[in-house]
């Protein structure tokens, strides 16, 4: 018989009674590898206006204050749906594919 | 001691689940299950009833408020019959993997369409792989019982299992018997305050009712058929315990006059009485040697015990009380000749599906599955008795 992928399953034993999980479960759970494209950011073209702070539904983006002026895309949990290249109104973000 | 009294079947479960101290009950009436949940209502609104009763919208919405009362910690029951059990389907299925122990009472109806009020098992059969222990009463004495063994069994904390208790609707549900209602203070000796293995706790949060992935999924069904197979065991001991304190003794499976029998009757629910009835006649008037095997848990499947108790028998005659539309064998006749096909003795498997739709089911009949069950004729297909073509 296959063996069983240890690195990916869990042992039936394993299991919590009734299926249940601590809160805050899902910031282990690293969403980011469900994306097939990632934002890239032009800093040049960036204005700081926070557009892809607000839009971003799974809010990634992290304010990196007024004296760097910037957003920062956190990839851990980005599923690459491009609604900050979208709304960026310089077109200052661009998806990319990711390269496996 | 316990008082015999006359009462409707219906009113007695009702009686069983207010001896029980049940916290919630969440329910929608739907015939023939009604009088069960009407009662409940009126006691709770009397106050004989300390508990919440939510008069749902739904009998899914029934399901999920029993599943939501019995997370937080609350004794759960709840009654459904047919249409209102297939409405139920969807959180049926969910309750035993969350390990919710609620306890619901069906009062077996048919499946539309045609619309059809009377018994047959349609409904419980429809979900039948749903992860519930699965209980069939005889009568009213043992409806009532097993309604507060089925708190017993969910609730112990080797099983924490949703469990149905199978009341055949209008003939057992409707009729008033002389039953035995059980005193409170032997009730609460044999079922202490529920003590929840798993509970919601605002000082203590846990998140129920999760994503699964293809990583953990088998794993999860997997542990789900591992607990309830080995509820097997405390079903058992409960039995056991409740023999102790009420002097009725239940087996998962019973035996009448097989010792020595050549065929064996297997069944579930009500008509057993009548089987019996048929088995002593038919043994006065006959050389041919017959008996009845019943099963009283469905789910967990009792293999062993069944194995046991069909001994040497040469025919076997299964009967189921549902149609399975499109398959050769009823849902019990296929259990029945899965487990015998790799035992030893293979003994001869006839499958025979009467009294649908609260067609009778008569001691006349039972006679010609006697004679078909040892006859030397092939049978290809479950056999559908009395039809009309």
């Amino acid at each position: 018989m296959k063996k069983p992928r240890a690195d990916v399953l869990q042992k039936v034993s394993d299991l919590p009674l009734g299926f249940t999980a601590q809160p805050g479960s899902t910031v282990a759970f690293k969403t980011g590898d469900w994306r097939s494209v990632r934002p890239i950011l032009d800093r040049e073209k960036c204005i700081y206006c926070g557009f892809c702070y607000y839009y971003c539904p799974e809010g990634i983006y992290q304010d990196m204050g007024k004296d760097e002026k910037w957003y920062k895309a956190d990839l851990d949990y980005c599923k690459g749906c491009g609604i900050c290249a979208q709304e960026c109104p310089k077109k200052a973000i661009t998806m990319t594919l990711e390269e496996v | 001691m316990s008082k015999r009294i006359g009462i409707e079947v219906s009113l007695a479960v009702s009686e069983a689940v207010k001896l029980a101290n049940t916290d919630v009950v969440a329910a929608y009436p739907i015939t023939p299950q009604t009088h069960i949940v009407e009662h409940l209502s009126e006691l709770v609104a009397d106050g004989s009833l300390d508990a919440a009763y939510i008069p749902v919208e739904s009998e899914h919405s029934a399901m999920s408020s029993c599943i939501g009362s019995s997370a937080a910690g609350a004794r759960t029951f709840t009654a459904t019959s047919s249409q209102g059990l297939a409405l139920m389907n969807e959180m049926l299925f969910i309750a035993p993997v969350l390990r919710t122990p609620i306890v619901l009472a069906i009062a077996n109806r048919a499946l539309s369409a045609p619309i059809n009020i009377w018994n047959d098992h349609s409904d419980i059969m429809s979900v039948r792989d749903a992860g519930w222990i699965c209980l069939f009463a005889e009568n009213g004495q043992e409806a009532t019982d097993l309604t507060l063994l089925a708190f017993r069994i969910g609730e112990d904390p080797a099983v924490s299992l949703p469990v149905s208790v199978n009341i055949d609707g209008f003939t057992l549900s409707h009729f008033i018997e002389p039953i035995l209602l059980p005193e409170q203070a032997e009730v609460d000796k044999f079922l202490p305050p529920y003590k929840p293995s798993l509970q919601l706790d605002i000082k203590k949060p846990i998140s129920i009712g999760l994503l699964g992935g293809p990583e953990c999924y088998t794993e999860s069904r997997k542990a789900a058929d591992n607990i309830l197979e080995s509820s097997k065991v405390v079903v058992k001991k409960a039995f056991d315990e409740f023999a102790a304190v009420f002097g009725r003794q239940y087996h998962v499976v019973e035996s009448y006059r097989t010792e020595d029998a050549d065929t064996i009757v297997v069944l579930m629910g009500s008509i057993a009485e009548t089987a019996m009835t048929a088995v002593d006649e038919y043994r006065q008037q006959s050389e041919h040697k017959v008996g009845l095997v019943r099963l009283r848990l469905w789910r967990p499947f009792p293999a062993a015990e069944l194995l046991e108790s069909l001994g040497k028998a040469k025919n076997v005659a299964v009967i189921d009380r549902h149609m399975v539309l499109g398959s050769p064998s009823g849902p019990l006749g296929l259990e029945i000749k899965s487990l015998l096909y790799s035992s030893p003795l293979r003994p001869k498997v006839t499958n025979f599906q009467l009294g649908l739709g609260g067609r009778d089911v008569t001691r006349d009949d039972f006679k010609y599955i006697f004679d078909r069950a040892a006859s030397d004729e092939a049978q290809a297909r479950c056999e559908l008795v009395g039809v009309y073509e």
